[in-house]
């Protein structure tokens, strides 16, 4: 009995995933959402992606990204390279579409990757805000080299890319990122990226390799920026560099800290929040985006730790031993003031 | 010749206005500890509210010019309507998060900039189409060595060097500067020495604003153009200014403006994606020989 429910909550998110996909599947089949809440819904699974992984560098490592789109745009251009120059587009149907499909994003989540060591190596020598601003002109230098590249589209962007996103797809895909996650972050690795965040200089200490578990962080949330943004390509349909720039990238910090920082739980729900929040409120015309900041600002006001800083629903929490009775998640209450 | 001669004039053009704003970011951040991405809109503000309170000395506006007395009230109010403005942001949404870890204050003020860009657009009689700027300078071109300059053109140029010489001599030399530069040491142990730390730190953001309108003015003259959305891009690009001189060092900041305005206009003139990305390159590359910019001092994290 006790293995079963260890098995059901480390498959918990696939089957979250699953039954939210039943439910829409049911809904769409009676008329309830139509096409454009579902793309809504896809970007919004994008987007939970993309804030998951920023959790990993910023939330947990303690690393300060504001570039995170620049890794959004490789992966798309790389997925994108592969399916729309290299296997010419929309000839595949059926069977054949998903290995070609896989393939990309695995294309595309290593470019991000590759480019996320490198930008890895500044953090050897940088620390908190220089980091931050290296990480902010990444991404734009990433936007202004995709603009010269003619062969993938220059500044107009690239057209024509299939349309091998379905809603099914990015669902398993959040659900696999959710449990990569959440496994490596209980893990050694998620431990050591903990250490590094509560104190560096004493992780050092502790005999933590300070600096390869930093590039690692990098690495790893690079990729999976990758894949979603090779996802967030295929919904589209269409990409160009203009719109992974600094706009993009701070929303996913917003959706980040409004969610609370440090909780996977507190990622999802800002992500798919703020992602619907906008489109609910398009009712109210040119005062949308007034109102939108209204709210931010007031939850940043009032809960700043964000809407479940240091909490995490059970489901995503693994017990290991009575050594971590207290929350390892825990909002760093004195630490606070030093920032 | 001729042509680089024109080049460094425009790229000290685009230098001053990187650098005004420079000033603004490298001063919050040196007293406050914060990125305030929404400094950029503070630009936006003094330039439209320039071009209503122009509109309003209208009657005055002879054969297309204010008189010199004139452009300098307007100039003037608008710097005192956006300090206040800066100094109500502070105070509303920033103060409470003063000692709240430094990504929440960034968050917070992505979202203001959101509100400060949006609100403009959404009244209905600013609105989000793009407006014609007065001209407030009187307008007249000099031919040297070739390169031709306009008077607008050495205004820019010679006001924003007095503003930032003003502002040096006054971070320096007067008592208020001096508990500027002790509240940027130590907010505590300045509150400790009778230092009214809230009343500092709004008088910093009041010179921020009004130093971001004079840039305004100068970048909404020099590009005869206002909307609403203006100020995001100049902001993040002043942003790069002030870390590559070193962030929170006043000098630091307008040298940054300058090198990085002289190298974007000479950048562009070979290809214009490229100068768009070259204040970048050169941030990187400062930051990996010099982490803490050309004249920032390194701080060594104790234990």
């Amino acid at each position: 009995m006790k293995k079963i429910v260890l098995l059901l909550q480390k498959l918990s998110p696939f089957i979250g995933c699953l039954i939210f996909y039943i439910v829409v599947t049911v809904l769409r089949s009676h008329k309830i959402i139509n096409g454009y809440y579902m793309q809504v819904l896809m970007f919004a699974g994008v987007n939970v992606m993309m804030t998951v992984s920023l959790n990993l560098v910023n939330g947990f490592t303690g690393q300060f990204c504001i570039g995170h789109a620049g890794f959004m745009s490789l992966g798309a251009y790389g997925s994108a390279v592969v399916t729309t120059l290299i296997f010419k587009g929309s000839h595949f149907t059926g069977v054949a579409q998903l290995p070609v499909f896989l393939l990309s994003l695995l294309c595309g989540g290593t470019v991000a990757a590759l480019v996320g060591c490198l930008i890895g190596i500044p953090s050897l020598r940088l620390k908190g805000d220089y980091l931050a601003i290296v990480t902010l002109a990444f991404g734009e230098i990433v936007r202004a080299l995709l603009r010269l590249i003619q062969p993938i589209g220059g500044a107009r962007g690239m057209i024509g890319i299939p349309n091998y996103s379905s809603f099914g797809r990015i669902l398993f895909f959040v659900a696999l990122t959710l449990w990569l996650v959440r496994n490596l972050i209980y893990s050694p690795f998620g431990r050591a990226f903990i250490a590094i965040r509560d104190n560096e200089i004493a992780a050092d200490a502790m005999g933590i390799n300070t600096t390869k578990y930093k590039i690692l962080s990098f690495c790893i949330a690079a990729f999976i920026a990758g894949v979603a943004g090779g996802l967030y390509a295929h919904v589209l349909c269409f990409i160009q560099p203009d719109s992974f720039g600094f706009t993009k990238s701070s929303d996913f910090l917003v959706y980040l800290y409004a969610g609370g920082s440090g909780s996977l739980t507190g990622s999802v729900i800002g992500a798919v929040l703020l992602t619907i929040l906008p489109e609910m409120l398009r009712f109210l015309a040119d005062w949308r985006l007034v109102l939108y900041a209204l709210i931010l600002v007031a939850v940043m006001l009032y809960r700043s730790e964000g809407l479940c800083g240091g909490k995490e629903v059970p489901f995503l929490k693994v017990k290991r031993a009575s050594l971590y009775k207290e929350p390892i998640f825990g909002a760093k209450k004195n630490a606070a003031k030093n920032g | 010749m001729a042509s680089i001669l024109q080049f460094l004039v425009y790229g000290l053009q685009l230098g001053s206005v990187y650098a005004l704003l420079a000033l603004g970011y490298t001063m919050v951040y040196g007293i406050v500890g914060m990125i305030n991405t929404a400094h950029g809109d503070f630009l936006m503000i003094g330039a439209l509210s320039t071009f209503f309170i122009a509109k309003a000395f209208e009657s005055i506006n002879a054969d297309g010019t204010y008189p010199m007395l004139i452009v300098g009230l307007i100039i003037l109010i608008s710097m005192m309507f956006t300090g206040g403005i800066a100094v109500t942001v502070e105070a509303i949404a920033y103060r409470p998060l003063r000692y709240k870890p430094r990504m929440i204050a960034l968050i917070t003020a992505v979202g203001v900039s959101m509100f400060l860009e949006n609100f403009p657009r959404a009244l209905p009689f600013i609105g989000p189409n793009p407006r014609p700027f007065p001209t407030l300078f009187i307008n007249r071109t000099f031919n040297v060595l070739g390169a031709s300059i306009t008077s607008t053109q050495l205004i820019m140029i010679v006001l924003s060097a007095v503003t930032m010489i003003a502002l040096d001599r006054f971070v320096a030399k007067t008592k208020i500067g001096g508990q500027m530069r002790a509240v940027s040491m130590d907010k505590d142990a300045a509150n400790l020495m009778g230092i009214n730390v809230n009343k500092v730190i709004s008088i910093t953001f009041f010179i921020g604003g009004a130093l971001a309108a004079v840039s305004g003015i100068c970048y909404a003259s020099a590009y005869p153009q206002v909307e609403v959305y203006m100020g995001s891009w100049l902001g993040n690009m002043s942003f790069v200014a002030a870390v590559l001189g070193g962030i929170g060092d006043i000098r630091g900041a307008m040298l940054g403006g300058f090198i990085l305005g002289i190298a974007q206009i000479f950048a562009t003139a070979i290809n214009s994606t490229f100068g768009y990305a070259v204040g970048f390159i050169i941030l990187i590359i400062i930051l990996l020989v010099k982490p803490a910019g050309i004249m920032g001092t390194l701080t060594i994290e104790k234990v």
